[in-house]
């Protein structure tokens, strides 16, 4: 995983609450086995008409919004399913970060693995950004994971939470199995003393 | 003074399986008792092991079947479920490959064993009470019905546990969810579930692990547990837990992987320390009358958007916010309904019985119940699908597939189906579908399609009507 330390980049709004991991990546493209091709599928039945020509008035397909690092969403981002397709889905479409005031918790967890930042805030900072990003298309911020900050366009700083394992995983570029890895003798040790009342192999 | 904490339910499964206690900003190690994969989420992390040259670190806890993008049309001449889609069938070959490089226990597709991941854990016995376990998919909270701690996990997560059988978790909060009272004829858990989550809200339990309590509760079968637990993760909770009692030992006992002699009783005896201490304390508590629950229906797109059967569509100019206002009017012009309608009476194209919410045999018994005898409405494609190869014979062997088939209704093979609509089997754009599966999300039945989600007597009812129609009154005819 590459490193995640800061970055500036223009925001693009879909201001719906409780958008869906389907939403993000439908069913039908999860018959893959790796995680090519998936960013071209982001936002598939949003972006799409029925034969695969682009919604003129979808948010994505505007030229305007083209090369948007961040994604602003409504309240509770990335409900539903656990696929990580989702985060695997909105990198491939270039994104960074995505903005909620907050996000369901499996798609949090995903996020977080894949390097695709989560940044919480709260309700009028949220409704002040995705008013700019509607406004004006070229609105761009700053996120600094290091001092777990977002700067909007006025110069304000917002800060946003994130836990500090998962900041030092990504500041380090390191994915968290290494540390599980790791951990083996006491992984060993708990085994040891809890047997196991079911096994598959008998 | 009492020296000994009381503990929740969830507590006591949580703290039994630290390898290490988390602390502030740094999560805990948690050990998992049994791992369930299918060839959806898993093969990414399969990826991640061959990488590294990791061994999966213990296949006699780790389970495989093949559910989601499986299709469920009948089988050909030679006894095989045809699979048409190659990028589907190129898949289940990478699972097949998996299992077998890895050493995993595959139910393959059409086997005896195979089925939904969620309906085969219980059905083996494998999901007994006290146990972690996980998959890679949200509807893992089902398991949580015999008093496990369940959840879905992403497929970076699913490779921690293929290579470490360990996750790292942040504890999460408890809520009780309590269910006073008793349910009325033609109410079901399926209504108990809808009826939480249109309370709460699809955010409400984000952050939560549910302990689900009361006496409708305890009235309910291990199969309605199922069906509550199931759908936790639609009120935004990862995991639904219901205390072990009687029911849940009954319903374990005799199964391929139950505990059988003295370790039955050992464990039994360990089982009923679990439920929640009385005095302990949740950090969140939210209460329902069952006696005041009639059958509920989905009118929107999202499982929150839920309401009794017989009232009216509500209308976006009176919601909460202008955001709340914005979602409720997207989602009344996406399921082309208009505020203040009722939708009983509103004509269906199709009817799915099915999904790891709603597909075993206790459920396929209540919608046998309201069509046996009868013909589904002309016009109307009505699929049942069980939830595993066994749910299937079992129904069989009770002649409930001649009830469905001479009712007009498709019996198919067992699998996800309709529910995630990645196997063939979807609904047509604009198509109106009663489906007892757990999402209604735009286009989750197929791109296109709108989703009443509603108990299978609903399903039933409507599927002899040919318009959502109230159970209630099937039941009475039934009685009368």
């Amino acid at each position: 995983m590459s490193q995640v330390t800061n970055f500036a980049g223009k925001i693009v709004a879909i201001p719906n609450n409780d958008i869906d991991t389907d939403q993000i990546i439908p069913a039908r493209y999860l018959k893959v086995t790796d995680k090519a091709g998936l960013g071209a599928a982001c936002f598939s039945d949003w972006r799409y008409n029925a034969d695969g020509t682009p919604k003129a008035d979808f948010v994505l397909n505007q030229p305007e919004h083209q090369g948007a690092a961040v994604l602003i969403g409504g309240h509770n981002f990335g409900c539903g399913s656990s696929r990580e397709h989702a985060p695997w889905a909105l990198i491939g479409a270039g994104f960074q970060a995505v903005i909620s005031t907050y996000f369901a918790d499996i798609f949090r967890n995903n996020s977080l693995k894949n390097g695709l930042l989560p940044v919480q805030v709260d309700e009028e900072t949220h409704r002040q950004l995705i008013s700019l990003a509607q406004e004006d298309p070229q609105t761009r911020v700053t996120v600094d994971l290091v001092t777990q900050t977002l700067t909007l366009p006025d110069g304000r700083q917002v800060t946003f939470p994130i836990d500090a394992f998962s900041k030092e995983c990504l500041l380090k570029g390191v994915d968290q199995l290494g540390f599980l890895i790791d951990l083996d003798p006491a992984i060993v040790a708990y085994e040891n003393d809890h047997a196991a009342r079911v096994s598959l192999h008998g | 003074m009492n020296q000994v904490r009381l503990q929740t339910l969830f507590e006591k499964v949580w703290n039994k399986h630290l390898v290490q206690p988390g602390s502030e900003g740094m999560p805990a190690v948690l050990y998992i008792d049994l791992h369930l994969v299918h060839e959806v989420t898993s093969p990414q992390a399969f990826t991640v092991l061959r990488e590294r040259g990791i061994k999966v670190r213990r296949p006699d806890r780790t389970l495989a079947t093949m559910d989601h993008s499986t299709p469920t049309t009948p089988r050909g001449l030679d006894g095989l479920i045809p699979v048409t889609d190659m990028q589907a069938a190129a898949q289940l070959d990478v699972m097949r490959k998996n299992a077998a490089d890895f050493g995993l226990e595959l139910y393959d597709l059409g086997t005896i064993n195979q089925g939904i991941v969620h309906v085969i854990g219980p059905e083996q016995g494998l999901t007994q009470p006290g146990m972690t376990i996980v998959c890679g998919d949200s509807h893992t909270s089902t398991h949580g019905a015999f008093g496990a701690l369940a959840f879905g996990i992403g497929t970076s997560e699913v490779s921690h546990v293929l290579a470490t059988q360990c996750l790292l978790q942040y504890r999460p909060k408890t809520m009780a969810v309590r269910v006073n009272g008793v349910l009325h004829p033609g109410v079901t858990a399926k209504d108990i579930i809808l009826a939480i989550i249109a309370k709460i809200g699809i955010g409400g339990g984000t952050g939560y692990v549910f302990e689900y309590m009361g006496e409708a509760l305890r009235r309910l079968s291990m199969e309605g547990r199922m069906t509550i637990c199931n759908m936790s993760i639609e009120g935004g909770a990862r995991a639904g837990m219901v205390a072990p009692d009687d029911t849940t030992f009954e319903y374990i006992a005799g199964r391929p992987y139950a505990p059988t002699g003295a370790d039955w009783d050992r464990a039994v005896a360990e089982w009923r320390t679990l439920p929640t201490d009385d005095g302990a304390t949740f950090d969140n508590e939210v209460v329902l009358n069952a006696d005041e629950l009639v059958p509920m229906i989905t009118y929107g797109t999202n499982p929150g958007m839920g309401m009794a059967i017989n009232a009216t569509v509500p209308d976006p100019d009176r919601a909460s916010d202008v955001s709340a206002k914005m979602a409720l009017d997207k989602a009344l012009k996406y399921m082309d309904l208009q505020p203040g309608q009722s939708l009983l009476g509103k004509a269906v194209d199709v009817v799915f019985i099915g999904s790891c919410t709603n597909s075993r045999i206790g459920d396929l018994r209540e919608a046998a119940k309201i069509m046996r005898g009868r013909k589904v409405a002309d016009g109307v494609r009505v699929m049942v699908v069980p939830g595993s190869q066994k749910v299937k014979a079992q129904a069989e062997a009770e002649g409930l597939d001649r009830v469905f088939k001479e009712a007009g209704a498709e019996w198919r093979e067992a699998g996800c189906s309709m529910c995630i609509a990645m196997n063939g089997d979807q609904l047509a754009p604009g198509q109106y579908a009663v489906s007892t599966s757990n999402r209604n999300f735009e286009g989750r039945q197929g791109k296109g399609g709108r989703t009443f989600l509603a108990s299978p007597l609903t399903a039933a009812a409507t599927a002899i009507y040919g318009v959502i129609s109230d159970p209630r009154l099937e039941i009475e005819v039934e009685r009368a």
